[in-house]
């Protein structure tokens, strides 16, 4: 199922609503990575909570989203991984390492808003 | 038993149809809150691990039990080409596939019993386990 992606001011909103295949995660980075240009958004949400797992797959995928995103030029905020999912991460031993993270949406662009308008854009 | 299921692994939408598989089974058997996430993380790395290293292959859930206790058993199997090395395959961030390296270590964490048994072009079977709390 393709993930609906939302614009929101400068920022794409990326609400997953069901379990993912590992062709759809892939599906939803090649989305955001061209939509950032498109739309010369500064910054992108991926919002998580319907997902009830996040496997090495998922976490790598989305790791790999918010480093082209940052090559693009803009921030990535993962928001809404719940409780079950993040203790099942620590047991695996998955880290989002730099990738923000942030409790739900409303947390996720009060992050965004806080940014520099100019991360990342060095030239601007 | 009745509450037996085989899925059969050769797409990642059947990654997802082993995980939820194993997600209902285990609620039914007793198993609650993140223990089922933990499950169905450990089911989706196994059926990964049998797309990315032998195309396909197949993931039974069953109940099981060890005296009073009442567990899952989770057996994923593939013909494929097998692991030269399992004791090596175990180890944290060894990987020849596209994963993290995590896959069957991180598996092996989730679960409380865990047991890979590899020939070399004959395929992999992964034995694992775990106990409601």
């Amino acid at each position: 199922m393709r993930v609906p992606i939302l614009k929101q001011h400068s920022y794409l909103i990326a609400s997953i609503q069901s379990a993912l295949t590992d062709d759809d995660l892939l599906q939803l980075r090649d989305d955001l990575v061209a939509q950032i240009g498109r739309f010369r958004s500064r910054g992108a949400i991926v919002d998580v909570t319907a997902l009830d797992v996040m496997d090495s797959f998922a976490v790598r995928t989305l790791r790999g989203v918010a480093h082209m995103i940052r090559l693009r030029g803009a921030q990535t905020v993962i928001v809404g991984i719940q409780p079950e999912v993040a203790f099942s991460m620590v047991q695996l031993g998955l880290t989002l390492e730099e990738v923000a993270t942030a409790l739900d949406l409303e947390e996720g662009l009060a992050y965004l808003d806080d940014q520099p308008k100019s991360n990342g854009r060095h030239g601007e | 038993m009745a509450n037996d299921m085989q899925v059969g692994i050769s797409t990642s939408a059947d990654i997802v149809t082993a995980r939820q598989r194993g997600r209902e089974l285990a609620s039914e058997l007793g198993f609650s809150g993140s223990d089922l996430t933990v499950l169905a993380t450990a089911i989706s790395e196994v059926a990964r691990n049998i797309i990315e290293h032998a195309k396909e292959g197949e993931v039974i859930l069953e109940p099981t039990h060890n005296g009073s206790k009442q567990g899952i058993l989770i057996i994923a199997s593939d013909r494929g080409p097998g692991i030269p090395d399992v004791d090596r395959a175990l180890q944290d961030g060894y990987s020849s596939g596209k994963g993290l390296g995590l896959g069957l270590p991180g598996a092996k964490r989730l679960m409380d019993e865990f047991k890979v048994v590899s020939e070399v072009g004959k395929g992999t079977t992964v034995t694992m386990k775990k106990w409601v709390r």
